[in-house]
C-alpha cells in the first residue's frame, strides 16, 4: 500500500514525443520525453503502443532511468499510424501514471545522412584517383615511384631459390579472400609464380583458407602459362592446410624443416604466429620478404626478415612491379590524398589547440 | 568474353556494394543479407575444396613414400577420427570431442603460442645490432620496454613504468595511427582498381 | 672466440632462456609489484561497485591465450567474491565459456560460501557479438533467459536487481583480439557504460588510445599487468590464494633480464669487432 502510494506521489513521464527514426530501413520509430522530477526513484520507463488512439496498448520496451528516449524497433507497418504513451516503474514495482499519448508513423529512408561525410570523402579521394589514372593512361608516361627495397629484392630471391635448386616457399597470410591484403599478395604471388616458372623452380604454397586456395592455384597457373611453361604448374604445389592459427603455423614450419626452401615469401595478414613462421625460417638460412598491413606483427618481421614490405607498400606492389602507367597513376592519387588528410589533421590540430573544432566533427560518424 | 563476364561481374557488385552502404532501406539490407548468405554458402562448400586439397595431397604422400609419410598417416587418422567422434557422439560438455579440444587440441595451441618466447630471444639476439642510427633507436627502445615491463625496472629506476606509458601512449600510438591511415588509402585505392579492372592479377587464369 | 659468440648457435639460447624461465619457477623467486595508474584506476573502479550494482566480466579468449588472462579471470574473481561485490560472468565466445568456468571452480575452492545467483551469476556464451552488447544495455534478462546452468534469471536473488547497464558499474572484457573495440563502440559509446580491458601484452599498446580518450577505465596490459591486479588484492587482504601472475613475473624478469644481457654483449662484442677491423 504504502509503496503504491510513493508511485502515486511520483510524476509521470511528461512532454511525450514520437516520429519517424531518421536514417534507417523503416518500421523504427522513436520516442522522446522528459524525465520524471522523481527520475531516482525509478527503475525504467515503459513504452506502450497501440494502433488505435484508445488502445489495447502492449507494451513494446522499456529505458533505464536517466534515460529518456527509445526506439521501438519492431513497428509493424511503415505509413500507418501508432500510438504510444510512457509511465515509470519504481524500483519496488509499482507503476506512475501514463504520459499523454501521442502519435507517429515509420517509413524507410533512401539515404543514411549520418554518413555523408564519408559519402563526400569517397567520391572526392574516387575522383582523385580516377583522374591520376586517367592521366597517366593518356600520357602513357612513366611515374616516378621511390624504391621498396622487399619488392626489388623479389626477383633477387627467387633467383636465389634456382641457383641452389631449392623451392620457394609462399605463404599468401591467414586471412580470407575479402582481406585487401590477401589480394595484394595474390598479384606479388602472380608475378612470383611466373618467374619461378621461366626458372623451373619449384614453388610451394600452402594456404590457411579453402577460397583463397582456389584463386591461389589458378593465379599460380596462369603465371606457368604466361611464362610458356604450363607443364611445370602442379596442383599438389598450391594446397590447403589448416585453418586453425597454430596449427597451420607448425604446418608451415614442418614445411620449412623438411623442404627447406631457398626462399620464404610472407606476404599478406598475419597475426600472433608471424614469429613462429619469420624465426623458423631464418633457421633454415633462406632469404625471407615479408610484406603486411598488420601493424603489430611488424616489428616481429622487422627483425627476422631480410626484407619487411609495410603497410601500404603491400598495396602499391603490383604497381611497383608491373611499372603499369594506370596502376602507378594509382599510386600518386594515393599520395594526393595523403597529402590532403596530412594537411587537415595540421590544420585541425592547431585550430583545435585554439578551442575550434569543426575540423574534428568533419570526421565524426 | 573469359575475361569480360567476371570483370563486369565486379563492377557491378563493387558499385551496387558501395551505394548500399549509403542506403538504408529495406531493399538495401535484404541485397545485403542476401549476398552474405550467398557469401557464407560458398565458403561452406569450399571448405569441401580444402578437405579434398589436404586428403590428396597426404594420401599422395603416403601412396608414394615420400619424405615424412608417417606423419601424413597422423594426419589422416586425426582428421577422420575428431570429425566421426563429433558425429556419432556430438560435441556437447563431457563428449569424446570435447575431451579431444580441451586435453589435446587446446594445449597444443598453447604451446605453438608459447614458442613465441625461446624465438623473440633468438630474433632479438640476432638482430638488435647498433650497426646504423635507426637500428641504434630501435635497440634503446626495445630495451627500455624491455626493462620497464617487468618490476626490476621500477627497482631500479622509480619511474620506469612513467616512461614506458608515455612511450606507448604517445610516440608509439602516433606511429600507429600514422601506419593505420597509409593502410586505409591504400585499400580504398585498391579495392576501386579491383572494382574498376584496373587490377586483374586475381582473375588468374580466365 | 669473438664470432662463435656473436653466431651463438640457437639451442645454446634457447637453453639459456629455458632456464631463465624454469629457475625462478622452481625456486619460486617473486619480485615486489609496483602498480602502474591503469591497473589501478580498474582496481578502483571494482572497488567503488555499490551493493546496488555488479560488475561484468566477459571472458572473450581462447585456450592459446590462458597463461596471460587466465590469472587476470581469477584475481578480478577473488576480488568480486572477498570484496562481496555483485559480479556476472559471460563470454562473447563460445571457447570462453569453459576457461571462465575453470576460472570460477578454482577461486570457489577458496570461497566455498560464494553463491550462484546471490554472490554471482554465470551467465555463459550466447552468439551475436554487437547484438549481445546491445542486449545487455536493454534487459540482460532477455539476453540470457537463463543462467549457464539451467535457473531461470528472474529467480535468482542477486538478478532481481541488476536488469541492463544501469545496474553494471563497469564491464570487464579480457581479450586477445579485437573485440574490445566492440566492447567500446556499443558499451561506452551508445550507454556511457565504464569499460575496462585485459589484454595480452601483443595487443596492449593498440589500446593506450582509448584509455587516453577516457573510452576505457583501466587496462590490464599482459602478465605484469594480471601482476599489479593480484598484488592489489592481496595487499587489501582480500585472498592470500596463489598469484600465478606474481610468481611468472620472476620468470618474465630473468627472461627479460637475459635478452638484455644478450643485446648488450653482442653489441658491445659487435663493436670490438668493427674497431679491430677498422684498424686492420
Amino acid at each position: 500500500m504504502i509503496t503504491f502510494l510513493i508511485a502515486f506521489f511520483i510524476n509521470p513521464p511528461a512532454s511525450v514525443q514520437a516520429f519517424d527514426h531518421p536514417n534507417d530501413a523503416g518500421k523504427a520509430i522513436e520516442i522522446r520525453w522528459q524525465l520524471s522530477p522523481q527520475d531516482s526513484l525509478l527503475l525504467t520507463y515503459e513504452i506502450w503502443r497501440a494502433s488505435a488512439p484508445e488502445g489495447p496498448f502492449e507494451k513494446v520496451g522499456s529505458s533505464p532511468a536517466g534515460v529518456n528516449n527509445f526506439v521501438d524497433e519492431n513497428v509493424p507497418e511503415d505509413r500507418k499510424l501508432y500510438y504510444y504513451k510512457v509511465r515509470g516503474k519504481t524500483k519496488l514495482g509499482d507503476y506512475t501514471e501514463f504520459s499523454e499519448v501521442v502519435a507517429a508513423m515509420s517509413y524507410p529512408q533512401w539515404f543514411n545522412k549520418k554518413v555523408i561525410n564519408v559519402l563526400i570523402a569517397v567520391i572526392l579521394y574516387s575522383s582523385i584517383l580516377i583522374y591520376y589514372i586517367n592521366t597517366a593512361r593518356r600520357r602513357g608516361e612513366k611515374l616516378f615511384i621511390r624504391r621498396i627495397a622487399g619488392l626489388e629484392a623479389l626477383d633477387e630471391a627467387v633467383g636465389r631459390a634456382t641457383e641452389m635448386g631449392k623451392p620457394i616457399l609462399y605463404v599468401p597470410g591467414l586471412s580470407t579472400i575479402t582481406d585487401i591484403a590477401t589480394l595484394a599478395s595474390l598479384n606479388i604471388l602472380a608475378r612470383v609464380a611466373k618467374k619461378a616458372a621461366e626458372y623451373e623452380t619449384p614453388l610451394i604454397v600452402p594456404n590457411y583458407n579453402p577460397i583463397v586456395m582456389t584463386v591461389a592455384q589458378e593465379v599460380v597457373k596462369q603465371g606457368c602459362m604466361e611464362a610458356g611453361r604450363p607443364d611445370v604448374y602442379s596442383k599438389h604445389q598450391v594446397f590447403f592446410l589448416s585453418d586453425s592459427q597454430f596449427a597451420y603455423a607448425s604446418g608451415v614450419t614442418g614445411i620449412m624443416a623438411r623442404e627447406r626452401p631457398a626462399t620464404n615469401l610472407f606476404i599478406g595478414m598475419f597475426f600472433a604466429e608471424s614469429l613462429i613462421l619469420a624465426e623458423a625460417g631464418n633457421t633454415t638460412g633462406a632469404i625471407q620478404i615479408a610484406g603486411t598491413d598488420a601493424v603489430d606483427q611488424l616489428p616481429f618481421f622487422v627483425v627476422s626478415c631480410d626484407y619487411t614490405i609495410m603497410g601500404e607498400e603491400l598495396y602499391a606492389a603490383s604497381a611497383y612491379l608491373s611499372r603499369e602507367p594506370l596502376l602507378l597513376g594509382s599510386i600518386k592519387g594515393q599520395d594526393i590524398g595523403k597529402l590532403v588528410l596530412l594537411i587537415l589533421i595540421i590544420v585541425g590540430s592547431i585550430l583545435g589547440l585554439f578551442g575550434v573544432s569543426w575540423v574534428a566533427k568533419l570526421f565524426e560518424v | 568474353m573469359r575475361r569480360r563476364v567476371p570483370l563486369t561481374i565486379c563492377l557491378v557488385c563493387g558499385i551496387v556494394m558501395v551505394i548500399q552502404f549509403f542506403v538504408p532501406h529495406p531493399i538495401s539490407q535484404t541485397l545485403y543479407n542476401e549476398a552474405r548468405r550467398w557469401f557464407i554458402i560458398i565458403a561452406s562448400f569450399t571448405l569441401i575444396l580444402g578437405l579434398e586439397s589436404l586428403t590428396r595431397l597426404h594420401v599422395n604422400r603416403v601412396r608414394r613414400r615420400q619424405s615424412g609419410w608417417g606423419y601424413s598417416i597422423i594426419t589422416l587418422v586425426s582428421l577422420v577420427f575428431t570429425a566421426v567422434t563429433g558425429v556419432i557422439w556430438g560435441i556437447g560438455e563431457g563428449s569424446l570431442f570435447m575431451r579431444i579440444y580441451r586435453y589435446i587440441y587446446a594445449p597444443l595451441q598453447a604451446t605453438m603460442f608459447s614458442m613465441l618466447a625461446f624465438y623473440m630471444a633468438s630474433a632479438a639476439y640476432r638482430s638488435f645490432r647498433a650497426r646504423t642510427p635507426e637500428a641504434v633507436l630501435l635497440l634503446v627502445s626495445a630495451l627500455f620496454m624491455m626493462f620497464g615491463r617487468v618490476p626490476i625496472g621500477d627497482l631500479v629506476f622509480a619511474h620506469t613504468s612513467e616512461v614506458i606509458e608515455w612511450i606507448l601512449q604517445y610516440p608509439s600510438m602516433a606511429v600507429q595511427r600514422g601506419i593505420l591511415l597509409g593502410v586505409g588509402l591504400g585499400i580504398i585505392a585498391t579495392s576501386l582498381k579491383i572494382i574498376l579492372g584496373v587490377e586483374r592479377n586475381w582473375l588468374g587464369g580466365t | 672466440m669473438l664470432n662463435k659468440i656473436l653466431n651463438l648457435p640457437r639451442p645454446w639460447i634457447y637453453l639459456l632462456v629455458a632456464l631463465a624461465v624454469a629457475i625462478p619457477l622452481i625456486l619460486g623467486w617473486e619480485l615486489p609489484v609496483r602498480v602502474t595508474p591503469p591497473v589501478k584506476n580498474l582496481f578502483e573502479e571494482v572497488e567503488s561497485t555499490p551493493d546496488s550494482q555488479a560488475v561484468l566480466l566477459s571472458c572473450d579468449y581462447d585456450p592459446s591465450l590462458v597463461p596471460e588472462l587466465y590469472p587476470m579471470t581469477v584475481a578480478i574473481l577473488r576480488h568480486c567474491l572477498s570484496a562481496k561485490k555483485h559480479i556476472l560472468i559471460m563470454s562473447l565466445y563460445p571457447q570462453g565459456v569453459g576457461l571462465a568456468q575453470m576460472a570460477l571452480e578454482d577461486v570457489k575452492k577458496e570461497f566455498p560460501n560464494a553463491q550462484e545467483g546471490i554472490d554471482y551469476t554465470f551467465l555463459g556464451f550466447t552468439p551475436g557479438y554487437s547484438m549481445v552488447i546491445l542486449g545487455l544495455g536493454e534487459d540482460i534478462h532477455e539476453v540470457f533467459p537463463r543462467d549457464y546452468y539451467g535457473n531461470p534469471i528472474d529467480s535468482l536473488p542477486m538478478m532481481r536487481k541488476i536488469h541492463n547497464f544501469n545496474d553494471i558499474n563497469v564491464v570487464i572484457t579480457l581479450c586477445g583480439s579485437g573485440i574490445y573495440s566492440t566492447w567500446v563502440v556499443y558499451a561506452n559509446t551508445k550507454y556511457r557504460q565504464k569499460v575496462g580491458v585485459g589484454a595480452t601484452a601483443v595487443i596492449a599498446p593498440a589500446i593506450y588510445p582509448y584509455l587516453q580518450t577516457g573510452q576505457l577505465v583501466g587496462l590490464l596490459g599482459g602478465l605484469k599487468g594480471a601482476s599489479e591486479y593480484e598484488y592489489l588484492v592481496y595487499k587489501k587482504g582480500y585472498s592470500t590464494g596463489r598469484r600465478r601472475a606474481c610468481e611468472r613475473m620472476g620468470a618474465q624478469t630473468t627472461t627479460h633480464l637475459l635478452i638484455i644481457g644478450m643485446i648488450i654483449l653482442c653489441n658491445v662484442l659487435y663493436s670490438i669487432q668493427r674497431r679491430r677491423r677498422r684498424t686492420q
